[in-house]
Formats: C-alpha cells, sequence, structure tokens
C-alpha cells in the first residue's frame, strides 16, 4: 500500500478534478464578495449619476447633475477643501506626537519594548466611540483639561464641537496607525550610524536632521499616507466631537445618506472621497520615488 | 542607556506623549465609578450607580446580547467560508490566485464609511436592513479579508512534509486535511476567530448603516448614546466593551502559548501523522 501510493503527493490528482474542488472552496467567499462588496460598490458608483428628486426619491438617469453641482455650491467645494486642510493638519500632529514614541521604541530592548508596544496597540483593540468618549470628559467645558489651563491663569479656549476637538480627538485615535507605521520604516536606522556621526562631531540636533531624519523618510511618508486617508475618511470622531458644528466629507455623507436620504449626492461625495484616495496614493509613490531615487 | 541631558529629554516628552496617547482610554474607568448625575472629571462622589443603571438599562443589554450573538454568529462563519478558500488559495494554487486573494481582501482597502453606504443602498432594496441576516453579511464583508489573510499565512507557513507524508503513506485528500492540515493550522485558527470576534463586536460605521430601532448592536447604541447625552452611562458600557476585548486577547494568548508548546514537540505532528493513515 505505502509504495503504491508513494510518489502521489497531495493535489495531484487530475487537474479537472482539482479546479471542481476550488471552485467549490472559493464559492462561499466569492458569494460574501459579490453581494456585500462588488455588487454594492458598482452599484455606488452608479447611483452618483442617477438624479435625486425631493423627498428622499430617485429617478433612474444618467446626468453628471450631481458632480457638476457639487463642484458649482461653494458649501461643498469649502467642505472638500476644509476636509482635506484639516485631514492634512491632523496627519502632521500625528506625526509630530508619534516621532519620538516610533524612535524611543526602534531604541528599546527586551521587555520593556515588548511592554511599551502593546502599550502602543492596546488603544487600536478600543473602540473609536470610547475614546472619543474619553475626550469629550476630557475637553469639556469645566473639564479636566480646561481646569488645568485656567489654574496657569489663562482663559480655556473652546476645545468641544469644534475643529479643535476633532483635531486632538483623531491625532491621538490615529497615533497607533502612525507609530506602527513609522517603525516598520525605522529597519535602515541602524544605531552605528548615529554613533558615527556623533564621534565625528556632530551635535545631537544635526546628528537628527542630516542622519536620523533622512534614514526615516520611507516610513514617514508611509505613515503619513495612512493617516490622512484615515482622517479623511472618519465618521465617529468629527460627527460627536464635532457636535454638528464641524462639515466634514464623512458627516457629510451620512447627513445626507440617513437625514436628508439624497442617496445620489451621497454616492457622488463617496465617490470624492475614493478619488482623494487615489489621488494620496499616487502623491505617496512620486516622493517614495523622491526619497529612495 | 547614557545620563546626558539629551536623553532626559527625550524620556520625558516620550512618557507626556504616552499619556495623552493612553489618557482617554484610562479615563473611562474612575468616570464609570461616577455617583454624579452628569458627566464631571474628577467625579464629586463615588459609586455604583451607572453598573445598576446599565443593568437596568434594557436597551443596552438587548443591544449587547445582539452584538454577543452576532459576533459568535459572524466568527464562526468567517472560518467555515474563510478555511476552504484558504485552502484553495495556498494549497490548490488555482489559478489567478493571487487575484482572488487581492479581491477577496479588497474591502479592507474602503473606507467604512463608503462601504457602509455602498451596502445600505443594495440591502435597502432586498429588504435586508435592520434584519439579523443583513447584519451578519455587513460583517461578514469585513471579516473574511481579516480571517483569509491569517489563515493564508497559517497555511503558507506549514511545511509540507506532513501531507506529504500523510498521503504517501496512504491517506485520503480529505483524511489529511482534517487530521493533518487542519490541526497543524490551529494557532492561525485561533488567531483568526478572536480577530473575527473583535472586529465584528467592535465594528460600529458599516453597522451604523444597517441597524434600525428594531435591531442594534452595543457599539451602535452607545454611538447614538454619546450623541444625544454623554453621561458616566457610556463609561460603564465602555468598561464593559474594554474588560470583552481583554477576555479575547487574554484567551488567546494562552491557548496560543499552549497550541505553540505543543507544536514544539515534532512527535505531535508526527504522530498524527500516522493517526490519519
Amino acid at each position: 500500500m505505502t509504495t503504491a501510493t508513494f510518489d502521489m503527493p497531495v493535489g495531484a490528482q487530475k487537474p479537472s478534478s482539482t479546479a471542481g474542488i476550488a471552485v467549490a472552496l472559493l464559492l462561499p467567499i466569492a458569494l460574501v464578495n459579490a453581494i456585500g462588496f462588488i455588487l454594492p460598490v458598482f452599484n455606488l458608483a452608479r447611483m452618483s449619476f442617477n438624479e435625486a428628486l425631493p423627498g428622499g426619491g430617485i429617478a433612474e438617469a444618467f446626468t453628471a447633475a450631481n458632480w457638476t453641482g457639487l463642484l458649482q455650491d461653494s458649501f461643498y467645494i469649502e467642505l472638500i477643501l476644509n476636509s482635506i486642510m484639516v485631514s492634512l493638519g491632523i496627519t502632521l500632529a500625528t506625526l509630530l506626537v508619534s516621532y519620538p514614541i516610533a524612535l524611543y521604541l526602534h531604541r528599546a530592548s527586551g521587555a520593556w519594548r515588548t511592554f511599551l508596544t502593546v502599550l502602543v496597540i492596546s488603544p487600536l483593540l478600543t473602540s473609536a466611540v470610547v475614546r472619543t468618549y474619553g475626550w469629550i470628559a476630557l475637553l469639556a467645558e469645566q473639564g479636566p483639561v480646561a481646569n488645568v489651563i485656567a489654574s496657569m491663569g489663562f482663559q480655556p479656549p473652546r476645545m468641544m464641537f469644534n475643529t479643535t476637538g476633532v483635531v486632538i480627538g483623531l491625532t491621538e485615535i490615529l497615533m497607533p496607525y502612525m507609530i506602527l507605521s513609522l517603525m516598520a520604516g525605522f529597519g535602515r536606522l541602524d544605531p552605528k550610524v548615529e554613533e558615527a556621526a556623533r564621534t565625528l562631531g556632530a551635535t545631537p540636533f544635526r546628528t537628527f536632521w542630516r542622519v536620523i531624519l533622512p534614514l526615516t523618510l520611507p516610513g514617514i511618508a508611509l505613515g503619513c499616507l495612512l493617516c490622512f486617508v484615515l482622517s479623511i475618511s472618519s465618521f465617529i470622531t468629527p460627527k460627536l466631537m464635532g457636535g454638528g458644528r464641524v462639515f466634514l466629507l464623512a458627516t457629510e455623507i451620512y447627513d445626507q445618506a440617513i437625514v436628508t436620504l439624497n442617496w445620489p449626492l451621497a454616492a457622488t461625495l463617496s465617490m470624492l472621497v475614493l478619488i482623494i484616495f487615489g489621488a494620496a496614493l499616487a502623491v505617496y509613490s512620486r516622493v517614495l520615488r523622491m526619497i529612495e531615487g | 542607556m547614557e545620563d546626558n541631558p539629551t536623553s532626559w529629554f527625550m524620556r520625558i516628552t516620550v512618557t507626556i506623549l504616552f499619556l495623552f496617547l493612553l489618557a482617554p482610554v484610562l479615563l473611562v474607568f474612575p468616570i464609570s465609578f461616577s455617583g454624579d448625575q452628569i458627566l464631571a472629571f474628577p467625579p464629586s462622589s463615588w459609586s455604583l450607580r451607572w453598573y445598576e443603571a446599565l443593568l437596568g438599562n434594557n436597551v443596552m443589554m438587548s443591544a449587547f446580547l445582539t452584538s454577543l450573538g452576532l459576533a459568535s454568529v459572524v466568527t464562526v462563519l468567517s472560518l467555515i467560508i474563510a478555511i476552504p478558500a484558504s485552502y484553495a488559495i495556498v494549497r490548490l494554487k488555482v489559478t489567478g490566485s493571487e487575484f482572488l486573494f487581492n479581491l477577496f481582501t479588497a474591502p479592507l482597502l474602503l473606507p467604512t464609511i463608503v462601504l457602509g453606504l455602498a451596502i445600505l443602498i443594495i440591502f435597502a432594496s432586498m429588504g435586508l436592513l435592520a434584519t439579523f441576516t443583513g447584519l451578519v453579511i455587513g460583517h461578514l464583508v469585513i471579516t473574511l479579508p481579516y480571517a483569509l489573510r491569517v489563515l493564508s499565512v497559517s497555511l503558507g507557513n506549514l511545511s509540507l512534509a506532513c501531507e506529504e507524508a500523510a498521503s504517501s503513506l496512504g491517506a485520503k485528500p480529505l483524511a489529511v486535511f482534517g487530521k493533518v492540515t487542519l490541526p497543524m493550522m490551529a494557532p492561525g485558527i485561533v488567531a483568526a476567530t478572536a480577530l473575527c470576534f473583535l472586529v465584528s463586536f467592535d465594528e460600529v460605521v458599516i453597522t451604523l448603516f444597517l441597524t434600525g430601532p428594531r435591531m442594534t448592536t452595543l457599539p451602535v447604541e452607545l454611538f447614538h448614546h454619546v450623541e444625544s447625552q454623554a453621561d458616566p452611562l457610556v463609561a460603564s458600557v465602555s468598561v464593559l466593551l474594554i474588560l470583552m476585548t481583554l477576555a479575547v486577547v487574554m484567551i488567546v494568548d494562552r491557548t496560543m502559548g499552549l497550541t505553540k508548546a505543543m507544536a514544539s514537540g515534532r512527535a505531535v505532528s508526527m504522530s498524527t501523522v500516522a493517526d490519519a493513515t
């Protein structure tokens, strides 16, 4: 028995039966993918060319009215520009507060490094709703942050229900993504190179500016791409911390879809988010080529 | 560590930044023991009233049970669907397997707000809104990519030697899979189980589009509650959510540690080969 089947490895049955088995094994996942992903996304793209009727009705049409209307409405132009600016600001803030942690983690070793890495990842396992609620408690009008600022003799600024709150909350929420991206890109940073720069007489600042920073640029680019893309499409934090007073792309998509019931407009705004994603990716690959080349 | 001013400056900076990163999560714990009527920190008195309020809140409790049931069903279905799929892609190497892998993991590339809206529009025409079936399919769309990715990596890392040995000893393909491949994939399966459960249990944005007053999940109910009133009840629910996550992570850590210890003895895998034939 053993010798008879010896040179017949796994998966070496007749090709036609293997193909049949493979199709059967892949059918369920393909079905979910078709119903829950491909069909909805194509339908969404199609929806952006339909006509919205007053009162939530939709007329089957093939019109670019949603698109042209969007680009002629000063409210939406401002909304789009504002979303991009706020997301860029959040990305920059996230980079600034994440870089020291990533650098410190890169240099740490052993159990201490593992412990700190777990601390960095643990907020990722906590719901965005929970973390946003934590920020609402911290930044409330009579909250701890306002009290600290007041005790130093300053007039505490409004930090809730405006862009400031959204920026602070999202910066913290995106930090783990940025830190992990930075650490992934820090592989090229060899402590020996830093040591060499210091031995040759470079000041710590000069070492950072001329040695550490250039070597860590790929990680910075990756982290920035990820944070920009995540912040421009983030919904929970702007919705809860903006208190209906901060208008960004993602909150507007939700309001148009659920409150106003203007699905064609919501679909058009969604497509716009995807176009911005594509543009961000294009900028990223250009930047990466510049760094590497 | 050298004791120069730069390294002290670095340490203080990093400590402050870690505080910034962890503050909102840590703050939830003391607030949940607040005795105040409204959200304030630090609370003027301490009590368990918000945990009592949570137990007496029928909407929250039924949303919690829905979330629990939903996450369990979604996790089981994810494994049933993704294990065969990963086998077909990694082991059978069907034509275009790389394309299929990318296609099946693509939903993770879309922002959830866009995916949620897209699913809402399709499900509205199918009558799947605010139904358990609709929620299960909606969650599968994002748990399957995670499951497929984790299981494919796990399967790809396994050496073919044991499977080849079993089949050369005369085991039928199905027996090889059931008695050799599947047990060796155990660490990957545990990881996929935990990931699918956590992703489903914590999902908010897509679920927000698919739920209604008739059928809602805990994170969605929490979101609506914060939207209308951010009282300390949210903190007690948050603590519940965090403890839930912690429990899952700890279970995985224990089982994974266990399976790894078991797999480290080559004798185990050899005996499973013998078993299969």
